[in-house]
């Protein structure tokens, strides 16, 4: 079946996304992305996507630009603005034995399939014994000026449902190796992409189409002795900022990228908190009853005898993302925040 | 309805103590009129009421030591009330600087308050100023009641034991009674029991002791044997007694001792003494040209006028003087900023100022810290030479002793008498050597025996 061709010319437009590596071979996060959903489409035919824009137009940020051309559209499908379908179709294929993978043009919009996602997909692996290998992308988060409606953090929502695994990944090479895993992943997954590391961050990414990273694994990121910030998404990359400064200052900081939410991988965290002592927990969720909340009370509940200061939370207030960008800095926990934290936590 | 709480004397001061009530429950108070007075490591102070009104509640009492916000009055206010600082009050009128007179003026005569360190400076108060050996006396090592929980109080946070400190303690048998917190407000960290564990400390305190407290038992009981006066150690004197000490232990104190000429300094005095008392307003002593002797020389020889910090050596690039005065209750130590920018007039000034106010307890925190060098003159009580304890972090103390008269040598070789004045240094072996420390006193000397201070008295 013919599909609309889309002007040649455009930088790597109609290319495989390995075409899109910088001259070094680093790639950045969003290459990283599509390059895992290019290689899991290649791997197992019964993998498809759908989702608003994908196809013809190559994704509201290309990351799927040149899946149709080579995918065809049985196989890339563009969809109504509709997500509670969106998600309700990826159910009933995977039901059939398909491994769909839906794309929410803005994280925000999930909500709009919210109980197809909660009470339908999250409950039906429980209910019929079938599980549902379905995995629901979109770009989450801030920073990028995208206001209450495109800045959302939703993994808070999705984590509470019970029976999604919610990730996050930080890094392009997490990116890949955690979409992969997702994909083949028997049951629901979601997972964030942070649309501020979309082009911000890249890095040597293996090429191995077998190269996976663990759902349900943390990563240390930096090691270090005084205070562990636990954090994951954007704010990983504010962390290891602030804590250059403070290795300046003296401070040692140790930072524990999650890189998946729920299930939270207990043991490194805690092992991080027993060797410091002081924890602080960032997350770009919001405050009250957001992700910082769970590992916070892990924290409390599980390294007690080894907390030398009360576990600390930092993250945004609960309220829309402000579209001003002197308000949005504000709101979102900045290298600033999180150095006066960890001062505050090294001095208790 | 006024709160007045423990105010904050200086940046790193955590708590106080009351002192005394100046005013009783019941009693009318007017706005700025002295409530109470309190006595913190760096000064004690009167504190002054926010607002005009009656004393409703008094909260805390008398000998009690609480932390820096706790609620210690309340004042039914009558009017407006505007929030007033609650740092305490400049001097009222300059009073003949008694106390630096007689650190000096060893020939002036009885008839001037020579005495005055002897005689009750002010009402019967027992309070005395604080010697503030500047960082020794932030650990908050006040006299103050131990705790319930048997462990002394040595802070606001020091009965604070976090999960992992009292894991950690019992694991090893470390006596946390026994541990110094290096936490805010003395609160004992999880390095700080690890720092115990690693020296050796153990469950048996009597093992645990420093080589300056060979015993843990608790303080003497207060019995008299016969024949014995228990006096109970003040506040004060309890201060000094530990910043002395820590001194001690701190600097590798060596002297050097000088004797100077001062003829000319003594004849130029009784010449112009009077004049300078009209034109001025302040007496004037022999401490404003030791003083300005001791700049130059500070400035001649910079490393004298500098700090030890780690391991570097902070030279200042001002000289702040400290002026060691005595009470009958202690010492303080009241400084003279920049003094470096004032001629003889300027120092004699300052110096009336801060006696005065240090004796009706005045003084400002600011004005007991930030000394580069310390002068003492014990020299009206009689002495011949003195070994001064250095006032941390200073490098050097000068002391000028008594000013007599003695057959020298002079030109010639012939004997004549003389008004003479041994002046000695002790120094920190840390920082300086002899040939410096030597040198810096030779050039004092020969700033006292060949300067024209009544240049200097704009005479």
């Amino acid at each position: 079946m013919a599909t609309a061709k889309v002007e040649t010319g455009a930088a790597g437009h109609g290319a495989e996304p390995r075409g899109k590596r910088s001259d070094d071979g680093q790639a950045t996060y969003l290459v990283a992305i599509a390059e895992a959903l290019w290689e899991e489409m290649e791997r197992d035919e019964r993998v498809y996507m759908l989702g608003e824009d994908i196809g013809a137009y190559g994704g509201a940020f290309k990351v799927t630009e040149g899946f149709i051309e080579h995918f065809g559209d049985q196989r890339v499908i563009d969809t109504p603005i509709a997500e509670e379908t969106i998600v309700g179709m990826a159910v009933g294929s995977a039901m059939e034995g398909f491994r769909p993978v839906a794309e929410f043009q803005y994280a925000d919009f999930m909500s709009s399939g919210f109980d197809e996602i909660t009470t339908v997909l999250s409950r039906y692996h429980y209910r019929s014994g079938v599980p549902l290998p379905v995995v629901l992308r979109g770009p989450s988060g801030g920073g990028v000026r995208g206001s209450s409606f495109h800045s959302i953090n939703p993994e808070p929502w999705f984590a509470h449902a019970g029976g999604i695994k919610v990730v996050c990944p930080a890094f392009p090479s997490d990116a890949k190796g955690l979409l992969k895993s997702a994909i083949r992943d028997d049951n629901p997954v979601m997972y964030l992409e942070h649309k501020w590391i979309y082009r911000r961050i890249k890095e040597q990414v293996s090429e191995d189409p077998d190269f996976l990273v663990p759902i349900g694994k943390a990563a240390v990121r930096r090691e270090g002795s005084d205070v562990s910030i636990i954090t994951y998404g954007a704010m990983v990359h504010k962390a290891l900022e602030a804590a250059t400064s403070l290795e300046a200052k003296g401070i040692s900081v140790e930072i524990v990228d999650l890189r998946t939410v729920y299930p939270m991988d207990e043991e490194t965290v805690l092992s991080s908190v027993a060797k410091t002592s002081r924890a602080l927990v960032l997350s770009e969720s919001y405050r009250v009853l957001g992700i910082g909340a769970e590992v916070a009370a892990v924290i409390a509940e599980k390294a007690f005898e080894h907390l030398d200061a009360p576990v600390e939370r930092l993250s945004p207030p609960n309220l829309p993302v402000p579209f001003s960008p002197t308000l949005e800095d504000a709101f979102l926990p900045g290298v600033d925040d999180i150095e006066a934290a960890v001062e505050r936590l090294s001095t208790w | 309805m006024t709160s007045v709480q423990m105010p904050q004397l200086g940046e790193t001061i955590v708590e106080g103590t009351i002192l005394k009530w100046l005013k009783q429950e019941g009693e009318a108070i007017a706005r700025d009129e002295p409530l109470f007075e309190i006595s913190t490591d760096k000064v004690d102070t009167e504190v002054p009421s926010p607002v005009a009104g009656t004393v409703a509640k008094i909260l805390v009492a008398e000998g009690e030591t609480v932390p820096v916000g706790t609620e210690l009055a309340q004042i039914t206010d009558e009017g407006a009330s505007e929030e007033a600082s609650s740092s305490s009050d400049d001097a009222a009128g300059p009073e003949a600087p008694a106390s630096s007179e007689a650190a000096a003026a060893q020939g002036s005569g009885p008839d001037t308050p020579a005495a005055e360190p002897a005689s009750p400076a002010a009402a019967a108060a027992e309070v005395a100023p604080a010697a503030p050996a500047a960082g020794a006396s932030d650990s908050g090592d006040a006299a103050s009641t131990t705790s319930g929980g048997g462990l002394p109080d040595r802070g606001p946070r020091s009965k604070i034991l976090s999960p992992v400190v009292r894991k950690l303690a019992e694991e090893h048998g470390v006596d946390l009674g026994a541990v110094t917190g290096t936490g805010t407000g003395g609160r004992i960290t999880r390095k700080d029991v690890e720092a115990a564990v690693a020296s050796g400390v153990t469950a048996t305190p009597a093992a645990t002791a420093s080589p300056a407290a060979p015993t843990r038992e608790p303080a003497p009981s207060a019995v008299a044997g016969a024949g014995e006066e228990i006096v109970a150690m003040s506040h004060i004197r309890k201060a000094i007694a530990t910043h002395m000490v820590a001194s001690n232990q701190t600097s590798a104190r060596a002297w050097t001792l000088v004797e100077a000429n001062v003829e000319h300094l003594v004849r130029l005095r009784e010449r112009v003494k009077d004049a300078f008392a009209d034109h001025h307003g302040v007496k004037l002593t022999y401490l404003p040209f030791f003083v300005r002797a001791c700049v130059d020389a500070l400035q001649a020889y910079p490393m004298v006028n500098a700090k030890l910090q780690g391991d570097d050596i902070v030279l200042h690039r001002y000289v702040n003087m400290g002026i060691a005065v005595s009470y009958d209750q202690g010492l303080i130590v009241p400084v003279i900023k920049g003094a470096d920018g004032m001629n003889s007039v300027g120092v004699a000034r300052a110096i009336a100022d801060l006696a005065t106010r240090a004796r009706a307890r005045e003084l400002r925190p600011d004005e007991v810290q930030g000394a580069t060098f310390t002068i003492t003159n014990p020299g009206p009580y009689g002495s011949l030479a003195s070994v001064p304890i250095i006032n941390q972090p200073n490098t050097g103390i000068l002391s000028i002793d008594g000013i007599q008269k003695r057959p020298v040598v002079v030109d010639d070789d012939a004997i004549a008498v003389r008004h003479m004045v041994y002046v000695s240094m002790s120094w920190d072996h840390r920082v300086v050597d002899g040939e410096i420390a030597t040198r810096f006193l030779a050039r004092v000397k020969q700033n006292l025996e060949t300067w024209d201070f009544a240049e200097d008295l704009g005479l």
